[in-house]
């Protein structure tokens, strides 16, 4: 049999140092997300505290244990679920382009949670499914969109998209302007995507995602095949309609759930998967864990900047990530254009 | 046991026939090449072979009912080279290749050894060993379509479906990928049916010639028997002639400008 190109070998080794170099800046990430507040603190602190050297009453363990870990685990889960859910969206509608936020499904996602917030539902399982259900309506109507013939503009369907997020803002306006002075504050720093509103008893439910992530990582090698579109995928023995509909299932419950903790967080999921897919390549078997990791490592810095940015208070993450993410989207169109 | 046997296809896309009553029979390790004007059903037929869009009436491939396969069965026996590959997303071209080995592999399984070692075969086999770490988005027509075809031959079917695999190639290259088909169809038995508007191309390769028009296949058989003058004149609308330029030659099919038939 003939020797095979240097080429074809290099996978197994290189996902594996990647995925190691990935999580060693999740971990400093992590360990810088703990070392910083508004309360002070420094890097070499963090180890007395974690390792049970510091009684844990002690001021700075309080802060560490019951303020900035559930923070940093917080925003781990849901930069890793955002940039994860994405990478799918840029897949199933097979635009590098794609991203919940920006494409109206996150919008979607809001206007369910904001009915439920204003009936008063609870987080969970309530806001949760009610924002489940309007995502999924949105990205029903933009697979609709999407689906029209063989060769779809893909200029067009984020035109499309973009309109469905404008319908989606003016219906949350009016749900607004229904609402009671007390509830709109909440409502507006939901809007803008705010790790603050958390309460840490709510941790476990987080754990929520991880069925959708395992799905995703098993799905990967499908994943690289629905990218070349569903013809070419099901002759090369995908089965399509099943493995697309356990994946916007399971994406769109993923995203859900995180987002009626964080609000709307937008750009993530465009950024992370972008960056990793210029470093590294297509192969979704090494994209996906790569962009958890990196979305996890993305959104705790994010976070970390959000609260140490200004003394007397915090600004909402959703806008640090708009700030780097909208000119970086107008740039990658820009050269997408040319 | 046919490689394809089938009776009384049907496509209908809402009120519009776009096949009627097909009957095809293709014998393994043979070389079948469909012509016929634009619009005639000639990619749905081939689709519809393929198992990629619902037909009415029976197909079997290799003498087992198409509805029987899974997805993944029927990609080990029958791979399918469409006419415009799409790259968005930019592989190489090794993993390009490589996906051929998908529907032999497990959902958490690398490819080991053997699936590195058949890749390697299909590249060399179609010449593109030396653009392995190329993206697909850089290659010219002729080089993404040897890559497709490297891709087809890497998942080891038994039937290779092509959908006008020459079209905007040059004559250089156009003769490159029939010989590597033909080439294919001899030293592995697998049976070749391909798609082309090229009818001196279908003419030098094609042992058997499906001529399609209006959704029915009104001619099959030898070159000599479906490239006529009548038959070709009625089907496409257009005065044909067809001539051989050496007793050994493969015939050639010219189309007459100045003296339209309709």
């Amino acid at each position: 049999m003939a020797k095979p190109t240097a080429e074809l070998l290099t996978q197994p080794g290189r996902r594996l140092r990647v995925c190691l170099a990935l999580t060693v800046l999740l971990a400093f990430a992590a360990w810088m997300g703990l070392s910083l507040g508004s309360t002070g603190g420094g890097f070499g602190e963090i180890w007395p505290v974690l390792s049970g050297q510091v009684s844990a009453d002690s001021v700075m363990a309080t802060i560490i244990w019951k303020i900035r870990l559930p923070r940093v685990v917080l925003a781990a889960v849901v930069g890793a679920t955002l940039a994860l859910g994405g990478l799918v969206f840029q897949v199933l509608l097979r635009n590098p382009l794609a991203e919940p936020y920006m494409l109206g499904v996150s919008g979607g996602s809001a206007i369910g949670a904001i009915s439920a917030m204003l009936v008063g539902f609870s987080p969970f399982p309530g806001i949760a499914l009610s924002a489940f259900g309007g995502s999924m309506l949105t990205l029903l109507l933009l697979l609709m969109l999407a689906a029209g013939r063989t060769t779809v503009n893909r200029d067009s369907l984020l035109l499309g998209g973009v309109m469905i997020n404008a319908f989606c803002g003016a219906l949350i306006m009016f749900l607004i302007s229904l609402s009671r002075d007390s509830e709109v504050r909440h409502i507006l720093f939901w809007l803008m995507g705010d790790l603050s509103l958390f309460r840490n008893d709510q941790l476990p439910l987080l754990l929520g995602v991880a069925p959708s992530f395992v799905l995703i990582l098993v799905l990967a090698r499908p994943l690289n095949l629905l990218l070349l579109g569903r013809e070419e995928a099901a002759a090369m023995g995908v089965s399509v309609t099943l493995v697309t509909n356990l994946l916007l299932v399971a994406t769109t419950f993923m995203v859900s759930l995180v987002v009626c903790y964080s609000g709307l967080i937008g750009f993530v999921g465009l950024v992370i998967p972008h960056i990793l897919r210029l470093l590294l390549g297509v192969d979704h078997r090494l994209l996906a864990p790569a962009t958890i990791l990196g979305g996890a490592t993305y959104l705790i810095l994010c976070d970390l900047l959000a609260r140490t940015f200004h003394l007397s208070g915090e600004l909402p993450v959703g806008i640090i990530t708009a700030l780097i993410g909208a000119p970086l989207f107008i740039f990658l169109l820009w050269r997408a254009r040319r | 046991m046919k490689a394809v046997a089938a009776r009384g296809l049907g496509i209908t896309y809402g009120n519009r026939q776009i096949l009627r009553q097909v009957d095809l029979g293709v014998e393994q390790g043979s070389f079948l090449v469909i012509i016929g004007p634009n619009g005639t059903g000639k990619t749905s037929l081939l689709k519809a072979l393929a198992g990629l869009i619902p037909a009415t009436g029976e197909i079997e491939i290799l003498g087992r009912p198409l509805s029987g396969y899974s997805r993944r069965e029927l990609a080990r026996q029958l791979a399918m080279v469409p006419q415009h590959p799409t790259g968005d997303f930019p592989f190489t071209v090794a993993e390009t290749v490589l996906m051929g080995r998908s529907p032999h592999l497990g959902l958490l399984e690398s490819e080991g050894e053997h699936d590195l070692g058949l890749a390697q075969q299909a590249m060399e086999f179609t010449d593109v060993v030396h653009l392995a770490g190329r993206h697909l988005d850089e290659l010219s027509g002729g080089e993404r379509q040897r890559v497709i075809i490297a891709r087809a031959i890497c998942q080891e079917p038994r039937l290779i479906l092509l959908d006008e695999p020459t079209a905007s190639l040059d004559p250089a290259h156009q003769v490159r990928i029939m010989d590597l088909l033909e080439r294919l169809r001899r030293k592995q038995g697998v049976t070749v049916i391909m798609v082309s508007h090229d009818l001196n191309l279908a003419a030098m390769y094609g042992e058997q010639l499906a001529l399609m028009h209006d959704g029915r296949i009104n001619a099959l058989g030898t070159p000599e028997a479906v490239l006529t003058e009548p038959g070709l004149t009625a089907c496409y609308g257009c005065r044909m002639e067809v001539f051989r330029t050496g007793p050994a030659d493969p015939l050639r099919v010219f189309p007459v400008p100045e003296a339209k038939v309709c």
